[in-house]
C-alpha cells in the first residue's frame, strides 16, 4: 500500500522522489550521477534523523497512529513461531479487536495477546478500529489464566484508540471486564511483558498492559485520554488537540522520565512505519532481554514485583 | 394614592418577601417530580424525595455518616495533598485549580477515609466527594484508596467504597491511569485475605472509577437513578450518532444487565451492609 506522508514528512517525500528520478537516469550511465545519488541518500537520511529526532508530541501522534505502523499480527509473524490463535470468551462472542493465541518466543512456549486493528476500512470495520468490547478483554483474561496454569509466560502488544464506547459495550459491562483484568492482572504469578506499540488509549489499553516490565517505542503514546477527548473536555474545543497532547505528556520519552516505563524500543530512523525489519529487531531484542530477565525471579517474587511497580505510581506530598 | 395606602403597600410588599425567604429556606422543590417538601422531611428521609424517593446529592461525609454508628467516623490520610508532577495548564493552571479547590471545599483532594463501627462491627470505609474537581481520581485519591486497603488488611476490616466520580484526573494524565491498576491490586490483595469490598455506586460514576475498584466489589448497590457507567453518554452518542435509549446507565439498567446486585435506597443502606458484614464474618 502507498504510504501518505504526514504533514511533516514531506521533505523526506520529496527528496526521495528526486532520488528515484535520479536512479531512472543512471541507466543512462553517467558516473556523476553515482556520487549525485550517494550525496543525495546521506541528505534524506540527515533530513529524517532530524525530522524524527524533533518530533512534537502532537507529531508523535500521528506517527503512533500511522496505518503503516506494524501491528500485533506483524509482531507475531515476525518475532514469534509457531503461533496458533485462540478464540473466544466463552461467554458471548469472540471480538476481532482482541487478537491472542499460544507461540514460541526463542523456542519457549508463550501465550501472547495484542490489540489488532486493520489496513484498510474494510479490515478496520471487522476490527473495531481496534477498539475491544468486553468480550475481547474476557478473552484475554482467560488466556492469562490459561498461561498462569501451565507456567507460560505472557507477551502483550498495546495498541488501541480506547475500549469501544457503544450500547452493546455497557450493557455487557465494559467497565467490568477492564476492572476485572486489572486485578487479575496483578495477581498474576507468571512473567508478563508489555509493549506499547502505537496509541496506549487510557484503560482500554492499561487492561492488558500491567506487565512486569512495561516497554514503548520510541514514537508510540500512552495517556489517560486521547488529545481530542482532552481538548474538548477542557479547552471546550477539539482543536485544542495539540496543546491537548503536550500537556497530557504522553510520549515514550515523559512516560519514561515519569518512571511508569521501564524502556524506550527504538524506531529505525523515520518511524517504525517505514522500516517492519528493523522495528521487528529492535523490539525482539528488548523482549529477549527483558525475558531472560524475569526467568530468574519464582512465581511468587513475580507477583510482589508487580505489585510493588504499580503500588509505587502516583506523585503526592504528605 | 395616599401616604397612608402607599406605606401600607409597602410594608404588605417587605413582609412578602420576607416570607417568600423564610419559606425558600423551609421548603425544597424535587428536581425530579417537582414536588415541593419541608427541607426537614427531606433531611429525616436520607435527603431523597419523600414522594418520588429522588436521591438528592450529599456530600462524602453525609454517606459516610448514613451508614456509620453516630460519631464513630476517624478518618486517616487527610493530610495528603496533590502535586503537580506534569505541570498541566489548560485555562488555568492545575496547581491553582487545586489551591482554590481545597479553599472553597476545606478538603484536600476528592476522597475521604477511616473507619468506624456499623452497629458495633468495625469497617474501613471511603467516599468520593463530588464537588472535588467531579470526584475525579489521581494521584492522592488513587494512594487513599490502596492505603485504605491496605489498612483494612492489617487491620482484619472490611472495606465500604462510596463512589461518585468523573473518572480518572485528566491533569494527572497517566499518574491517573496508573491508579486504576493500583487499587485494583490493592483489592487483589484484600480478596486473597478473605476480607471484603462493598461497592455502593452513587450518581455519577463513570470512567476510570468504575473501570477499577468500584466495579470490583464482592457486592455492589447502586443508589436509584444513579448514572453509573464507562464511557460518558455524551461519548457514546457521539461515537453511535444515535440518541441512546431512556434509562441508560441508570442503577436500574445495571442491575436489568447483572452488573450490581442491589438498588438500595439510602434509608437501607446501614442494615444491608450489617446484614452482608455477617455473612462476610
Ligand atoms: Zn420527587
Amino acid at each position: 500500500m502507498a504510504i501518505q506522508p504526514l504533514e511533516f514528512e514531506v521533505p523526506i517525500y520529496e527528496l526521495e522522489k528526486k532520488l528515484e528520478e535520479l536512479k531512472g537516469i543512471s541507466e543512462l550511465v553517467d558516473k556523476d550521477i553515482e556520487n549525485k545519488i550517494y550525496k543525495l541518500e546521506e541528505r534524506i537520511q540527515k533530513v529524517k534523523s532530524n525530522i524524527y529526532r524533533n518530533l512534537s508530541p502532537s507529531q508523535k501522534v500521528l506517527v503512533a497512529r500511522h496505518p503503516n505502523r506494524p501491528y500485533t499480527l506483524d509482531y507475531i509473524g515476525a518475532i514469534f513461531e509457531d503461533f496458533v490463535e485462540l478464540h473466544g470468551d466463552r461467554l458471548y462472542m469472540d471480538d476481532p479487536a482482541i487478537v491472542a493465541g499460544i507461540g514460541k518466543f526463542d523456542g519457549e512456549p508463550c501465550m501472547i495477546v495484542g490489540h489488532q486493528k486493520g489496513r484498510n476500512t474494510k479490515e478496520n470495520i471487522y476490527r473495531n478500529f481496534g477498539m475491544p468490547n468486553p468480550e475481547g478483554y474476557r478473552k484475554a483474561l482467560r488466556l492469562f489464566k490459561m498461561a498462569e496454569k501451565f507456567n507460560r509466560p505472557i507477551f502483550t502488544f498495546v495498541d488501541t484508540p480506547g475500549a469501544y464506547p457503544g450500547i452493546g459495550a455497557e450493557e455487557r459491562g465494559q467497565a467490568e471486564a477492564i476492572a476485572r483484568n486489572l486485578l487479575e492482572m496483578a495477581g498474576l504469578k507468571v512473567p508478563m511483558i508489555t509493549v506499547i506499540t502505537g496509541e496506549g488509549g487510557s484503560g482500554g489499553a492499561l487492561a492488558i498492559a500491567m506487565g512486569n516490565k512495561v516497554l514503548m517505542l520510541e514514537h508510540s503514546i500512552y495517556a489517560v485520554i486521547s488529545p481530542e477527548g482532552c481538548a474538548s473536555i477542557l479547552w471546550k474545543d477539539a482543536s485544542y488537540s495539540k496543546r491537548a497532547a503536550e500537556a497530557l505528556k504522553l510520549t515514550a520519552q515523559d512516560l519514561k522520565s515519569l518512571n511508569i516505563i521501564d524502556e524506550i524500543i527504538k524506531e529505525p530512523v523515520g518511524g517504525a512505519h517505514r522500516d517492519h525489519e528493523t522495528t521487528f529487531s529492535n523490539v525482539k531484542k528488548a523482549l529477549k532481554k527483558y525475558f531472560n530477565e524475569l526467568k530468574q525471579y519464582s512465581s511468587d517474587e513475580l507477583f510482589e514485583m508487580r505489585y510493588q511497580k504499580f503500588r509505587s505510581m502516583g506523585v503526592f506530598s504528605e | 394614592m395616599g401616604l397612608r395606602t402607599f406605606l401600607l403597600d409597602k410594608i404588605q410588599k417587605v413582609t412578602e418577601i420576607k416570607k417568600r425567604e423564610i419559606q425558600k429556606d423551609v421548603w425544597v422543590k424535587c428536581d425530579k417530580c417537582g414536588e415541593v417538601s419541608y427541607k426537614d422531611d427531606i433531611q429525616k428521609n436520607y435527603n431523597t424525595c419523600p414522594s418520588c424517593n429522588y436521591h438528592f446529592k450529599v456530600s462524602a461525609i453525609e454517606k459516610i455518616n448514613m451508614i456509620l454508628d453516630p460519631g464513630t467516623f476517624v478518618e486517616i490520610d487527610a493530610n495528603l495533598k496533590s502535586l503537580d508532577p506534569l505541570g498541566f495548564k489548560d485555562s488555568k493552571r492545575y496547581v491553582d485549580r487545586i489551591r482554590d479547590t481545597v479553599k472553597k471545599t476545606g478538603i484536600n483532594d476528592a476522597f475521604i477515609s477511616g473507619y468506624g463501627t456499623i452497629y458495633k462491627k468495625p469497617v474501613h470505609i471511603g467516599a468520593f466527594e463530588f464537588s472535588f474537581l467531579g470526584g475525579s481520581m489521581g494521584s492522592v485519591v488513587g494512594e487513599k484508596i490502596t492505603r485504605l486497603i491496605e489498612s483494612a488488611i492489617s487491620n482484619r476490616h472490611h472495606v465500604i467504597t462510596i463512589s461518585c466520580s468523573g473518572g480518572a484526573r485528566m491533569q494527572e494524565s497517566i499518574l491517573s491511569l496508573m491508579q486504576m491498576a493500583k487499587t485494583s491490586a490493592a483489592l487483589k490483595k484484600l480478596s486473597n485475605e478473605g476480607l471484603a469490598h462493598i461497592s455502593i455506586l452513587t450518581d455519577p460514576t463513570t470512567g476510570g472509577v468504575t473501570a477499577s475498584f468500584a466495579m470490583l466489589g464482592d457486592v455492589h448497590i447502586a443508589e436509584p437513578g444513579a448514572l453509573v457507567g464507562f464511557a460518558g453518554p455524551r461519548v457514546i452518542e457521539q461515537t453511535i450518532r444515535q440518541k441512546l435509549p431512556e434509562g441508560f446507565q441508570t442503577s436500574e439498567f445495571l442491575l436489568q444487565h447483572g452488573m450490581v446486585d442491589m438498588v438500595l435506597h439510602r434509608r437501607e443502606w446501614k442494615d444491608t451492609i450489617y446484614k452482608l458484614l455477617e455473612f462476610f464474618g
